[in-house]
């Protein structure tokens, strides 16, 4: 019961959140929310201690779920290292959120459906983490997605919440394919959805293949890239990142919890739980190592145009993502997920210290109206001092371990993927401490730039605002020299147990802790110019920004336009879907199959004299009816022949 | 006591008990309204009630046919009034009988006009729909197959919207030349087995030959029902044409007839035919899913793009049933299953609305969720449901399937998968554009929210669809036997006609 209550106590609080908001009770609504949540922290705890520290393992088994002939997923619970880092990230940071979201959600009316989705979301994605098998792991997958759709959406009036809401579970969609697939593709290959049976014996399946149209491609490369494309979505890797800067409409403690310190980690933690697969699948390494690098700088160049608050820390998570999966794409899945564990205390500080600056300035997120407010919110202030320290990878914060440790492994794999990752990551490091500082010097120093009016209410958030920020700074702090040993140092091998697999030649990890001096020194010293660069631009020199702006033209609107992949994607896939939707429906139901169909029979007898000139009706979407039904018999000739 | 009934027959035809009570209402015409919604609500609940006990009854680890009845029909003719139910025909008699009166319930208010002719119509639909399910003699079975279209074209003729000729009479065109079809491969069998049994016609090996044809004139007429790409374009029409309760009974039963047809006749009589043909109906279907998606995407009519769904749903169905795999063929009988309560259920949301504002446009609403808060939760949770949200009953279904169509041919997985994306896409901009955003126009911000009524239509809908997510087991255990079953011999029959080859 131990075990299930870490996962059920926030259903059962979400539930009965629900129902109290049929009836208006907020107060009974926030109780059982926050505190389903906190006690299932509480729990994780322990089960960190036992599984964890204790190198246990336990399965739980709840249910059966869908079985038919030798499909079989059952709703099963799984504890091991992995899961337990991953259950005190999640239930950490959202009981931080749950109380922050009581002040912050203060005003609104709906905020017992808040507190409600809340825990639905935190349910969800501790299902997703304890899943035993992959079916299991879809159903957190897409529950997180829900949730995160429902979030974003919350304030349904306006247009472009409910805009991204549902761009991100479309977006997200577009991931699930992949992931759908992969499972089909394991499934096939290995007989099971089940964790243990497929990972029993890979290395046995390295030489098995999956034939497309008689082009064979080996199987585990074929999965681990499947399952990848799902990452890719979750995470808001590049090509798929697109929804999570605008899913920051979603109130800011949501972009906390979910679009920061868990939801988007996902991915990375099915990369780390796939090891055992992904190990034996070198171009999918190299495939993630360079998704993972190039997300880094690219979310990084845009992090740094961007004006609105939530923009820049949501980029900024995209690129510490792209820096969690290069790490995981040259084998050092033990530094992923150190990262992934330091990254949510310091990014949900970030995104909940600028939702107590939005709160103070009146819900304004432009950085441009900002400033000259930090003597007003000190705590605020310190704190995003402490994220941007930690952010940036400044020594002794957590960032400076998990942040050195990729950039370390990365150079230590050896590879030429490994160093164009380093090389990139260390660029992005850069970049990361220049657009930390840039958002420090803009939101709080210099002139004010609200209106007077504006700044006469601005004021420091309330206790219950603040207090959840102090275990977040605590662990923005320490957390990476209280993990490091742990996490990837001396004891690593024993901390993660059976959880994550490295194949013996797989050095990266070994050789991470023997780079030479200044590949240790380098990020440091490139943290330290990025903040005197943005010193020297916002403080010492506040018009070269603009000048620079002015100058590189066209480059900074490449960038400040987030290098046009919506346009992009809206121009070659949303529009032509629409239209082309359209056209079929006009041309091909109403067009074609009606017209010769029903319609046509119904004017039959009319029509049998004058044929001839019917057939040759000159309209081109006929001919183009005519040829898909020569594409259909085709396409059938073709799946009986080589579809196999 | 109970047991030495003929169960099967009471269930079947209590209905018609209903329909004497409705003839017998004597009054004004409005106590006559509201005595008929009475009776018929009570009848078609008590009906559901027995179908129940039907379940209790039902041993799923039987192979073979439960509750069989057998009568001499004309003597000596090998035509026999034989019903009975296996692990196929149970979940779609459930089915059939929960929900006709949700369907009562759900035009209670709506039909005011020749309120006891329309519960007529709809207790004989329930008795045509259950005994075709029931029936396990071929001229039974078509007698009823056909016969659920008479008080269909009824309820659409009489209570449906402005085109409703246009729509009755497409409908008539495609079932006509299906049923044509099928009909002479129905007298040719007769004539080379001698008896109009189901159990023996599937007992009885057909050359392959002669199954390829027999395949074809049974596939014209199931298509239609399914319906599959290109003989869909009658549904969309007849859905935006009928009242509420008939598009969900339309949605929710009648399309299930195609996709049973395929698992009763093609696949055990046809086993050679059906895999000789299963590339063309992958290609049909993987057009359906995409090509409907698409097309739905365009719809300016609530129902319309529903209708366009179905079909896209469908064609999972048909990708299913003929990857001619356990998961694949389970898998469509789910995926059949929840798209019956599912699509129902979206039907009914239209209808909720429509009542109101007596529009299906999308663009009439906008912001309903300030009006009718629960409407958009029950209504959301569909639209979930639709997209196939695992925990929902429409994961499990198309989860299936696509375990089987990877098995058969990656490609037509693959291509199958892209309906994941597609649906998402046009149910979420739906829902967007009739539920969220800031409600402008003031009759929207009038309607009134959910009454009791719809709640009860709603809750156990929503109970049984998240039910069959979590616990699929209650529906995929009824039927397991039978699918293996089924499976066995079409393995068994392929492998002869191999070595004979």
């Amino acid at each position: 019961m131990f075990y299930q209550a870490i996962v059920f106590l926030p259903l059962l609080g979400a539930i009965a959140a629900g129902l109290f908001s049929l009836r208006q009770q907020n107060s009974a609504a926030i109780a059982v929310s926050v505190s389903g949540v906190v006690i299932s922290f509480i729990l994780s705890l322990f089960a960190f201690a036992h599984v964890a520290m204790g190198g246990n393992t336990e399965i739980v088994s709840v249910a059966r779920w869908i079985n038919s002939g030798t499909f079989e997923a059952n709703w099963q619970l799984r504890f091991d290292t992995l899961t337990a880092v991953m259950l005190i990230v999640v239930t950490g940071v959202s009981s931080c959120v749950h109380i922050y979201s009581v002040g912050y959600m203060h005003h609104d009316k709906a905020i017992a459906r808040f507190m409600a989705y809340l825990s639905l979301f935190t349910f969800a994605m501790l299902m997703l983490v304890t899943a035993d098998n992959l079916v299991q792991l879809f159903f957190g997958w897409e529950g997180v997605g829900v949730a995160s759709y429902l979030l974003i959406g919350f304030w349904y009036h306006k247009e472009s919440a409910h805009t991204a809401a549902m761009k991100a579970f479309v977006v997200n969609r577009v991931g699930d394919f992949g992931f759908v697939l992969g499972i089909l593709a394991i499934f096939t290959l290995t007989g099971s959805v089940s964790f243990d049976a497929i990972f029993a014996d890979t290395a046995s399946y390295q030489n098995a293949v999956i034939t497309f149209s008689g082009i064979s491609l080996p199987a585990l490369e074929v999965v681990s890239i499947l399952l990848f494309i799902g990452a890719m979505g979750k995470s808001a890797q590049l090509g798929l990142h697109t929804w999570l800067p605008d899913a920051m409409e979603g109130p800011t403690p949501v972009s906390a919890l979910i679009h920061a310190a868990t939801m988007v980690t996902a991915g990375v933690f099915l990369v780390c739980r796939m090891s055992p697969i992904i190990e034996y699948a070198p171009i999918a390494l190299d495939v993630i190592t360079i998704v993972g690098a190039s997300t880094a700088i690219f979310a990084a160049t845009v992090g740094m145009t961007q004006f609105d608050i939530k923009r820049v820390i949501a980029y900024s998570t995209c690129s510490q993502l792209g820096y969690m999966f290069f790490a995981a794409g040259v084998s050092a899945y033990p530094a992923a997920m150190f990262h992934l564990t330091t990254h949510a205390f310091f990014k949900a500080l970030l995104f909940l210290g600028a939702g107590s600056v939005i709160h103070a300035l009146s819900d304004e997120q432009d950085l441009r109206n900002m400033g000259g407010i930090w003597r007003k919110v000190p705590v605020t202030y310190t704190m995003m001092w402490v994220g941007s320290l930690a952010l940036a990878g400044f020594p002794f914060f957590a960032g400076f371990y998990s942040k050195d440790m990729i950039l370390e492994a990365a150079y230590g794999a050896h590879t030429g993927v490994g160093m164009i990752a380093f090389w990139l990551g260390c660029a992005a490091a850069l970049l990361t401490a220049f657009y930390s500082w840039r958002l420090l010097i803009l939101a709080f120093h210099g002139q004010p730039r609200a209106s007077a009016e504006v700044m006469s209410h601005v004021h420091e958030s309330p206790n219950v605002m603040t207090l959840p920020l102090i275990p977040l700074a605590l662990g923005a702090i320490f957390a990476g020299w209280a993990g490091y040993e742990l996490f990837v140092g001396h004891d690593m091998a024993a901390f993660w147990g059976d959880s994550i697999f490295i194949l013996p030649s797989h050095t990266a990890m070994e050789a991470a802790h023997h780079v030479p001096l200044w590949v240790k020194l380098l990020p440091i010293v490139l943290a330290t110019s990025g903040v005197l660069g943005a010193y020297i631009a916002y403080v010492k020199m506040p018009h070269l920004p603009a000048k620079i702006a002015s100058a590189c033209g066209g480059f900074y609107d490449f960038l400040f336009n987030k290098w046009y992949f919506d346009e992009l994607y809206d121009r070659i896939f949303v529009r032509p879907a629409v239209l082309f939707g359209g056209w079929l429906w006009r041309r091909g139901d109403k067009g074609t199959i009606d017209y010769f169909g029903p319609d046509g029979l119904s004017a039959l007898v009319g029509r049998l004299s004058s044929r001839l000139v019917h057939i040759q009706t000159g309209y081109v979407y006929h001919y183009a009816f005519a040829m898909m039904i020569g594409v259909v018999v085709l396409l059938s000739w073709y799946f009986s022949g080589f579809g196999r | 006591m109970i047991s030495s009934w003929p169960l099967l027959s009471v269930v079947t035809f209590l209905p018609l008990t209903g329909v004497l009570f409705l003839m017998l209402i004597r009054g004004n015409e409005e106590s006559i309204a509201a005595n008929s919604r009475l009776v018929a609500l009570w009848v078609s609940g008590f009906t559901f009630l027995l179908s129940l006990y039907l379940y209790i009854g039902f041993d799923p680890e039987i192979v073979g046919y439960q509750f069989e009845e057998r009568a001499d029909w004309i003597t000596g003719s090998g035509i026999s009034y034989h019903l009975g139910i296996d692990g196929i025909s149970m979940p779609f008699i459930l089915l059939a009988t929960f929900l006709t009166p949700l369907s009562i319930l759900a035009s209670w208010k709506s039909i005011t006009h020749r309120a006891r002719d329309y519960m007529i119509a709809f207790l004989v639909l329930e008795v045509m729909m259950v005994g075709m399910f029931a029936s396990l003699d071929m001229l039974m079975f078509y007698l009823f197959f056909e016969g659920v279209l008479i008080p269909m074209f009824i309820i659409i003729g009489v209570w449906g919207g402005a085109e409703r000729v246009y729509a009755a009479f497409k409908f008539f065109l495609y079932t006509l030349l299906g049923s044509v079809l099928m009909l002479v491969c129905m007298l040719v069998m007769y004539q080379m087995v001698g008896t109009t049994d189901i159990p023996a016609l599937a007992a009885f090996a057909f050359s392959p030959e002669v199954q390829f044809w027999l395949f074809l004139g049974f596939f014209a007429s199931f298509a239609v029902k399914v319906p599959m790409w290109p003989v869909h374009t009658w549904l969309p029409d007849a859905h935006v044409q009928a009242p509420t309760a008939g598009s969900m009974i339309l949605a929710g039963v009648l399309l299930k007839m195609g996709g049973y047809g395929f698992l009763r006749f093609s696949l055990p009589m046809f086993p050679d035919a059906s895999e000789y043909f299963a590339p063309f109906i992958f290609v049909l279907s993987i057009i359906a899913v995409i090509y409907t998606s698409l097309v739905a995407l365009a719809q300016s009519d609530m129902k319309k793009l529903i209708a366009y769904s179905s079909v896209a749903h469908m064609g999972f169905v048909t990708i299913g049933i003929f990857t001619l795999t356990e998961q694949g063929i389970a898998g469509a009988m789910f995926q059949m299953i929840s798209h019956g309560l599912v699509s129902a259920a979206l039907f009914f949301c239209v209808g909720v609305v429509y009542d109101r504002l007596h529009t299906r446009e999308i663009s009439a609403y906008g912001g309903v969720v300030d009006a009718m808060p629960r409407y958009a939760a029950f209504f959301m949770f569909m639209m979930l449901a639709s997209v196939g949200l695992p925990g929902t009953s429409g994961f499990v279904g198309e989860m299936l399937v696509l375990v089987g169509a990877w098995e058969a041919s990656h490609w037509v997985a693959i291509l199958a998968a892209t309906g994941l994306i597609l649906g998402a896409c046009y149910m979420l901009w739906l829902y967007r554009r009739v539920v969220f955003g800031r409600a402008e126009k003031p009759e929207v911000l009038e309607m009134a929210a959910l009454d009791r009524r719809e709640v009860m239509i709603f809750v156990p809908l929503t109970i049984l669809v998240l039910w069959f997510g979590i616990y699929p087991a209650t529906l995929l255990d009824v039927m397991a036997y039978t699918v293996s079953d089924i499976m066995a011999n079409v393995a068994s029959d392929l492998s002869i006609q191999t070595v004979m080859r």
